[in-house]
């Protein structure tokens, strides 16, 4: 049972990032592989503050997810000016930066010793000790992100990050100044990946710089390619599967010597054959 | 009153100027049609004009605000917006929301909390009634064919209610049907005082629907007056037609 909540728990922390990334690649066609960072900023804020300052979880969410927007914002001004490859290319730099603080900043994160010993959430006297009640708080956050990202898509400002997609010039001649609308999503999108940060470092209790890499970052744009771009359910969905498709691999019977590998390559082919025959993902509208 | 003055207007790429120190006068509230042969500029004063290129030098005057620089996100607010030559709908996007994109609001803010009103909706399905797409507006712009994109981005144009409204070659791949209903929709505009730009190769529609011809040739104006004398102008032929 325990084994069920912590995927279910990991599900919802990687669904809050994939739906928040869903906002700024699936719906405004920004590649950005600098996730993780925000990620990791949200993470090292909340263990840091919790830690060091025996702030409440949830002000410290809060600051993490703050924290975060902060950043991104102060990135997102310079590659707000960038679009296509040229954002991929400069968000993947802000993710290595990133990943090169958190891990040589050591007075302040430790660099790769990590933080342990980080404390569950409490709220008015009720800790969130146990999984089933750390898993029913990681759905309400999961709940609201999804909601207030329903709400977004449906606005006019998430027809507009839509029409930043197909052809961000045609928009600005309808009086979008188009960088702003690129600057407001990255910072949103920042600020859930915050949270999720948040709610894993007070899961896991213990964080490093190794959770927060490029290659996370790229884990992240494969939940929502999988599942679909251009689709909150999709990011949902994608989170789901690649999440429990590793686990669910370990029932497949590979000798103990070669499993671990088995289930990469599977894995691996999996993705690929989907690809192949379902290049807009499982719940997507559109190709990348 | 002009709607569009420019003076000495120049735009280069690589030291070639395609709009070569131009100074035109778009007269208010006529439909005005700008012609020449392929490369003559007309694309790329369209382009000038709407801030999706930036000019290298001259000024142009729209209404009475003078510009040095045109930024595309302000054209809107200068009461000018376009079609383009070759479409630009966004396509994975519904026909009822491409029109709605002209017609919400455009800050972040102001967006964030808004959504589609039933009277902005309604003026949408107008709009798009207007155009003969009134079937399609669920469908998205993706699905629609060449000639149907083509009346989207009219549609989307229209929704603006811009004073001055640039059609680059609207009529490229529409059938005689659809080239009837957008003549009709420019003669409806110009009615409504609004000034029509048009920059077309059929000469028989400018003929029929423009007040006044500026013939641009290799950046330059080379003739201007009333269609009549424009297209039976030597010099406007021998461009045209190389004799």
């Amino acid at each position: 049972m325990e084994y069920f909540l912590h995927l279910a728990i990991l599900f919802s922390i990687f669904a809050i990032l994939a739906i928040s990334l869903q906002l700024i690649v699936g719906y405004t066609g920004l590649l950005s592989v600098a996730h993780a960072g925000f990620y990791g900023i949200g993470a090292y804020i909340v263990a840091l503050l919790l830690k060091n300052a025996g702030m409440n979880f949830f002000p410290a969410l809060l600051l993490g997810a703050l924290g975060s927007m902060l950043v991104a914002f102060l990135i997102g001004i310079v590659l707000s000016r960038f679009r296509d490859d040229y954002y991929a290319l400069g968000s993947l730099g802000f993710g290595v930066i990133a990943f090169s603080i958190l891990l040589n900043w050591q007075e302040l994160t430790r660099g790769p010793l990590g933080i342990p010993g980080i404390p569950r959430p409490e709220l008015f006297g009720f800790e969130f000790s146990s999984n089933l009640s750390y898993l029913l708080l990681s759905f309400i956050l999961l709940g609201a992100v999804y909601a207030f990202s329903r709400f977004l898509t449906l606005s006019s400002f998430g027809r507009a990050l839509q029409a930043i997609r197909e052809d961000e010039e045609a928009l600005s001649v309808f009086g979008y100044r188009t960088s702003w609308f690129k600057l407001a999503v990255f910072v949103i999108g920042a600020g859930m990946a915050g949270i999720a940060g948040g709610l894993f470092a007070s899961y896991i209790t213990y964080i490093d710089p190794g959770s927060f890499n490029v290659t996370e970052s790229i884990f992240i744009l494969s939940l929502i390619i999988l599942g679909g771009l251009g689709s909150l359910r999709g990011a949902v969905v994608g989170a789901l599967v690649l999440i429990l498709l590793p686990e669910a691999l370990r029932f497949v019977g590979f000798t103990p010597d070669i499993a671990a590998q088995m289930r990469q390559v599977v894995y691996g082919v999996l993705l690929i054959v989907l690809m192949l025959y379902r290049p807009q993902g499982l719940m997507g509208k559109y190709k990348l | 009153m002009n709607a569009i003055t420019t003076e000495r207007l120049r735009k280069t790429f690589g030291g070639v100027a395609a709009v070569d120190d131009l100074s035109i006068v778009i007269q208010k509230g006529k439909i005005i049609g700008i012609i020449g042969p392929n490369g003559s500029g007309k694309t790329t004063l369209t382009n000038v004009l709407t801030g999706i290129h930036r000019m290298d030098g001259g000024v142009v005057v729209v209404g009475k605000k003078e510009r040095t620089r045109i930024k595309s996100c302000e054209v809107f607010g200068l009461g000018l917006t376009r079609t383009f030559q070759n479409v630009r709908v966004f396509e994975q996007v519904s026909v009822l929301d491409n029109v709605l994109i002209a017609i919400t609001k455009k800050g972040v803010l102001g967006s964030l909390f808004e959504r589609a009103s039933a009277a902005q909706i309604q003026n949408a399905d107008a709009v798009l009634a207007r155009v003969g797409l009134t079937e399609k507006r669920d469908a998205l712009a993706a699905e629609l064919s060449y000639g149907q994109r083509k009346l989207l981005e009219i549609a989307r144009a229209l929704a603006t209610d811009a004073e001055i409204i640039l059609f680059d070659e609207p009529y490229a791949g529409l059938f005689p049907e659809m080239v009837k209903r957008v003549s009709g929709i420019m003669q409806e505009l110009k009615a409504e005082g609004k000034t029509v730009i048009l920059i077309e190769h059929d000469m028989a529609l400018i003929r029929e629907l423009c007040d006044h011809v500026l013939v641009m040739d290799a950046g330059k104006l080379l003739a201007e007056g009333t269609p009549e004398a424009v297209l039976s102008n030597p010099s406007v032929i021998e461009a045209y037609l190389g004799v």
